[in-house]
């Protein structure tokens, strides 16, 4: 059972939902990032995706562009972040990290090199965001190889019969992206959210985590009602910009962030 | 060395997933996969809709002005001394470049689908312009993406689109050029995948784009090979192009892939020249790998970062390039050449004095290659330049050069 399966497991067995918090790795500062990871454990995450900065995020809207420029900046490379989930692992071995980004730094590394390196590393996941399943057919048994889980997205466009497909694909969990738009963008209609969520679990028994647009504690609440696991992006990279310049009060905002959505999930069991 | 190409293997390609060769396909999020899958079925059927080819067929003639000529520059080659140097003049169609082809094309596939609200990418302009333009005459809602670099330095442009109704937003992020536009356009689709089409400017993208966009394109050599065989009696030796995305190039090459005699050259932007990082040629200097929804050839750093590119001509300022180039560079079926900066005004110079026709400063990168390799050619061949478009848009930029106020 891969890490990902176990804790998700384990949460479904408690009647828990999944926090699942997404940085973009060397943002602020490379050296900032694992810091951070722990940061984000600590304030209650289950999994962490740690986004690998790309000079052309075509998915992700101005918050998380930006934050892949101040990684850039650093010239936070691939090989980077996959040393920075190692030094993470050297402390904490039951967080399970997924790689989140876009296929390109992937095909510089070498798909083999990279699927090496990833599961050396301690990654338990990989979400590539330009990457759908029909073109995965050649980094996909080097993924299962090494016990990495591949995680594809859901859309409201997603039809069933891709719905199935995908999910046959995938393991871990599948990502269900709430709306039609770049990360951070609109507010999502949960109503919506709800009833596709549900017909999703009709079709797959994958868990299945919903992100893009959950900026609260209600948000994160009336998402995890529904689903597995909520993700966070934007508004946590968006506090990471605002206190960019003081590590200390950093970490304290985005626990206060966190600790919250944590609370409102966990509520959700009693 | 080179693959003999015949009618059952270009029929063949792309493959049902868009693949040419190991370059194409669809590298997309999730979420625009289902307007593919639609986009590339309902382009298939109406491939094949009589009405639909009939239309596009009447538009090109009476609103673009098609057949554009082949006219053979005779002082140009007496100047250069070597092959009969013909030009396809893509400069004379309606707003002034081949763009229009496949705006009209995509347009009318836009109508054909019912979608009422139209995106578009433009670096220098044109694409905008000509996308601008259908718009216009459908009635479609127009909304153009561009680097607020681009708006700057293609101030004239942005006004010629606003005039024609489209609203332009000026791209801050990244680079702040053509790439940025893109990713913008892909941000903005999207969002508004239900009601929008993407007109997408060039053969690259996510299939069925390098298709269709190759498809409406793909007049330019038809046309050359009809009055080749008219006014000479003959194919030509050799075909020459710019690229930048390569959609003139893939125009004018394709209907002449299965014949093996006719030679085909490819000009990238060499900028300040391949050794100095300075330029946009990622055929020439650059490596295979992903972007904007399709693997080919790009300019990236070690880590698969896209890096910045320079070109004198904005419409070549890019740091991709269609696939079906990559795959006709790795059979070795066309030869990708690179000029730089300074040889492309040379040529834009020459042409412009000895034949009174002004190339865009993308074409004169076609025109200064072609005048150097028919240098090296026989007396009895023959050779046609692509101009793919009118150079009255850069005349600002040659005034600078030459420190000139307008």
């Amino acid at each position: 059972m891969s890490r990902i399966e176990g804790v998700l497991k384990a949460l479904k067995g408690q009647g828990r939902k999944a926090l699942i918090p997404y940085i973009t790795a060397g943002d602020p500062h490379p050296d900032a990032t694992v810091e951070l990871m722990h940061t984000l454990v600590n304030a209650g995450a289950d999994i962490i995706e740690l986004g690998v900065p790309f000079s052309d995020p075509m998915a992700d809207g101005p918050v998380i562009q930006l934050a892949c420029e101040r990684a850039l900046r650093y010239g936070t490379s691939l090989r980077q972040v996959l040393d920075m989930v190692h030094t993470f692992r050297s402390q904490d071995d039951k967080t399970p990290v997924v790689l989140m980004g876009y296929l390109n730094p992937i095909e510089a590394m070498g798909y083999e090199a990279f699927a090496d390196a990833a599961a050396d590393a301690g990654v338990d996941g990989v979400l590539t965001v330009d990457l759908p399943p029909e073109e995965a057919e050649d980094v996909a048994p080097l993924f299962a190889k090494r016990g990495l889980d591949p995680i594809f997205l859901l859309a409201p466009t997603t039809t069933d019969e891709r719905i199935r497909a995908i999910s046959e694909h995938s393991s871990g969990y599948v990502y269900y992206v709430s709306i039609k738009g770049v990360t951070g963008a609109a507010t999502i209609d949960v109503d919506e959210v709800a009833r596709k969520v549900a017909h999703i679990h009709e079709l797959t028994a994958l868990p299945v985590g919903v992100g893009f647009g959950i900026r609260d504690a209600a948000t994160a609440a009336a998402i995890g009602r529904v689903s597995d696991g909520v993700i966070v992006g934007s508004v946590l990279v968006d506090t990471i910009a605002r206190h960019q310049a003081d590590r200390v009060e950093l970490k304290r905002a985005l626990t206060n962030l966190l600790n919250p959505m944590r609370e409102a999930l966990d509520s959700l069991a009693s | 060395m080179s693959v003999k190409l015949t009618e059952e293997m270009l029929k063949a390609l792309p493959d049902a997933r868009g693949h040419f060769g190991a370059f194409g396909g669809r590298f997309v999020s999730e979420t625009l996969m289902d307007s593919l899958m639609t986009l590339e079925r309902e382009y298939l059927r109406l491939r094949e809709d009589p009405d639909f080819q009939a239309r596009f067929d009447q538009d090109l003639a009476d609103y673009v002005g098609r057949p554009s000529p082949l006219y053979f520059a005779e002082r140009l080659t007496r100047e250069t001394g070597g092959a009969q140097i013909w030009l396809k003049r893509e400069d004379l169609n309606h707003t002034g470049a081949h763009k229009v082809n496949n705006t009209i094309g995509q347009a009318l596939l836009a109508s054909f689908l019912g979608k009422k609200r139209i995106i578009a990418e433009t670096g220098a302009g044109q694409h905008g312009v000509a996308t601008a333009t259908v718009c216009a005459r459908l009635g479609l809602e127009c909304h153009v993406f561009m680097g607020a670099e681009d708006v700057q330095r293609q101030s004239l442009n942005v006004y010629r689109m606003k005039l024609l109704g489209a609203q332009v937003h000026a791209v801050e992020s990244g680079t702040r050029t053509l790439k940025d536009a893109m990713n913008d356009a892909m941000r903005d689709w999207v969002t508004n995948v239900d009601d929008t089409f993407y007109i997408i400017g060039t053969v690259a993208g996510p299939h069925p784009y390098p298709l269709l966009v190759r498809d409406f394109q793909s007049v330019i050599g038809r046309e050359i090979r009809r009055q080749a065989m008219e006014k000479a009696g003959r194919l030509p030796d050799a075909l020459v192009a710019c690229v930048g995305g390569g959609s003139n190039a893939i125009g004018m090459f394709y209907p002449f892939l299965t014949e093996e005699q006719v030679a085909l050259y490819g000009v990238e932007a060499g900028g300040l020249g391949l050794e100095s990082g300075q330029h946009a040629a990622p055929l020439c200097a650059g490596r295979p790998g992903v972007l904007h929804g399709n693997r080919t050839y790009l300019m990236e750093d070690e880590n698969g970062q896209i890096i910045g590119t320079h070109s004198v001509s904005a419409g070549l300022d890019y740091p991709g390039v269609g696939p079906e180039h990559a795959w006709l560079k790795d059979i070795g079926r066309a030869n990708y050449v690179s000029v730089t900066d300074d040889e492309a005004l040379e040529g834009f110079r020459l042409l412009t004095r000895v034949e009174g026709i002004m190339p865009a400063l993308e074409s004169a990168h076609a025109v200064a290659y072609g005048v150097k390799l028919a240098a090296r050619m026989d007396k009895d061949q023959m050779l046609v330049i692509n101009v793919s478009g009118r150079g009255d848009k850069d005349i600002h930029t040659i005034a600078q050069i030459d420190g000139i106020e307008i």
